[in-house]
């Protein structure tokens, strides 16, 4: 599903090249990755710290905006294949910034049970960016000792969405 | 119900609760003979709230026989029942593994089969039934076989086994949370329980793990 969303987006607008390259969009791309890579959780969000900031910028038409979000699943997708060439050369949890495309850096954390959390992020501390993947990790946790949590299944609660994106709020 | 003896055996509260199937789901809404009836959230919860929370032994023991009981009725054989064991110690494993890690503030994963053993052996072992695993080895026959050894395993303490079942072992149930504690480490591998009597321990249960070759090849590589 996904070569076919990223063949459509390369024959059109050119990523990277032309003016859409510059007006990054502030949003930050966020999904928990299981043990057979399959996606457990998503969102998407704006952080408030580069939006104000970039307020004399030419905003970008909710249009293109559209056609960059499925990039991101692709984008974070890929950077997967780092995450496992890293996997066995460290014994911490937080890797750093494993990737890098167009602008947008791609921070990982590797929990115990092998769950992936990636963020797709500009420019910010890894300090914030830890801190962030420790409260989500936490969170995680906490919704695997429900014993009615399957591992490795969507995670469709509410409070757990409410949750992170309060700590993304205040972290990022 | 809390055990009268004094030397009450300590299990995590974490366990019990993971390793239920089925449980029935209780009114959120506070009733008012409950005077203080918990609501809160699970995500509110600190996870560091039960740590070193005490379970008794006969609400485990009894917990435990009803789950062979009624694994018993839905069997036909020996090995099934083993597997049946294993799968809910499976269960358990899983979430003893991040809570564990996440317990012990060093958060550092390990990625050497030795250090995960250690792992198990002490934090584990510790965590589930409040003493470490009594020894570990490693098999000199086989370069891909451990084995943990538990001289007193609580789950089998309170369980007579029939003649015609004697092969059951109990610890089917531990050696699945082994298991999934390997197996989410990326550490595959096939683990039995196997008893093992010694002088003075006849209950002695050996957890043998056996692990696959894909193990073996990159604990080579990483050498």
């Amino acid at each position: 599903m996904n070569a076919t969303h990223s063949s459509s987006s390369s024959g059109g607008s050119g990523i990277g090249s032309g003016p859409l390259g510059q007006g990054n969009s502030p949003t930050c791309y966020f999904v928990i990755i299981g043990t057979k890579d399959n996606p457990i959780y998503e969102a998407e969000f704006v952080s408030v710290n580069t939006a104000r900031s970039s307020s004399g910028g030419a905003t970008i038409p909710e249009a293109k905006k559209e056609e960059f979000r499925h990039l991101n699943q692709f984008i974070a997708h890929s950077a997967l294949d780092m995450v496992e060439d890293l996997q066995w050369s460290t014994n911490q949890m937080y890797l750093k910034a494993i990737d890098k495309f167009n602008e947008r850096f791609i921070s990982a954390y590797l929990t115990a049970g092998n769950i992936k959390l990636l963020l797709l992020h500009d420019a910010k501390s890894d300090d914030a960016i830890r801190n962030f993947f420790n409260d989500c990790y936490e969170l995680y946790i906490k919704t695997l000792l429900n014993p009615f949590y399957e591992p490795n299944s969507i995670i469709s609660s509410s409070a757990f969405d409410t949750k992170v994106r309060a700590s993304a709020k205040r972290y990022l | 119900m809390s055990s009268s003896a004094s030397a009450t055996s300590r299990l995590s509260v974490m366990s019990m609760a993971a390793s239920l199937p089925s449980v029935g789901g209780y009114s959120s809404a506070p009733s008012s003979i409950y005077a203080k009836r918990n609501t809160t959230n699970i995500l509110e919860r600190h996870l560091n709230k039960t740590r070193g929370a005490e379970v008794s032994v006969n609400a485990f023991a009894f917990l435990f026989s009803e789950m062979l009981q009624y694994t018993q009725k839905r069997v036909n054989g020996i090995q099934d029942l083993e597997r049946k064991l294993n799968e809910l110690g499976y269960r358990v494993g899983i979430r003893a593994l991040d809570l564990l890690v996440w317990r012990e503030k060093n958060s550092k994963r390990e990625t050497r089969v030795l250090g995960m053993l250690y792992f198990i052996h002490t934090t584990v072992w510790k965590a589930m039934f409040g003493k470490q695993a009594d020894s570990l080895e490693k098999s000199t026959e086989n370069e891909d076989e451990y084995m943990i050894s538990d001289n007193d395993p609580m789950v089998s303490k309170f369980i007579s086994i029939p003649k015609d079942v004697s092969q059951l072992n109990c610890g089917a149930f531990m050696a699945g949370i082994v298991e999934a504690i390997m197996d989410g480490c990326q550490f595959p591998s096939r683990v039995t329980a196997h008893t093992v009597p010694i002088d003075g321990f006849p209950l002695r249960t050996t957890i043998l793990i056996k692990l696959d070759r894909e193990v073996l090849e990159r604990e080579e590589q990483l050498k």
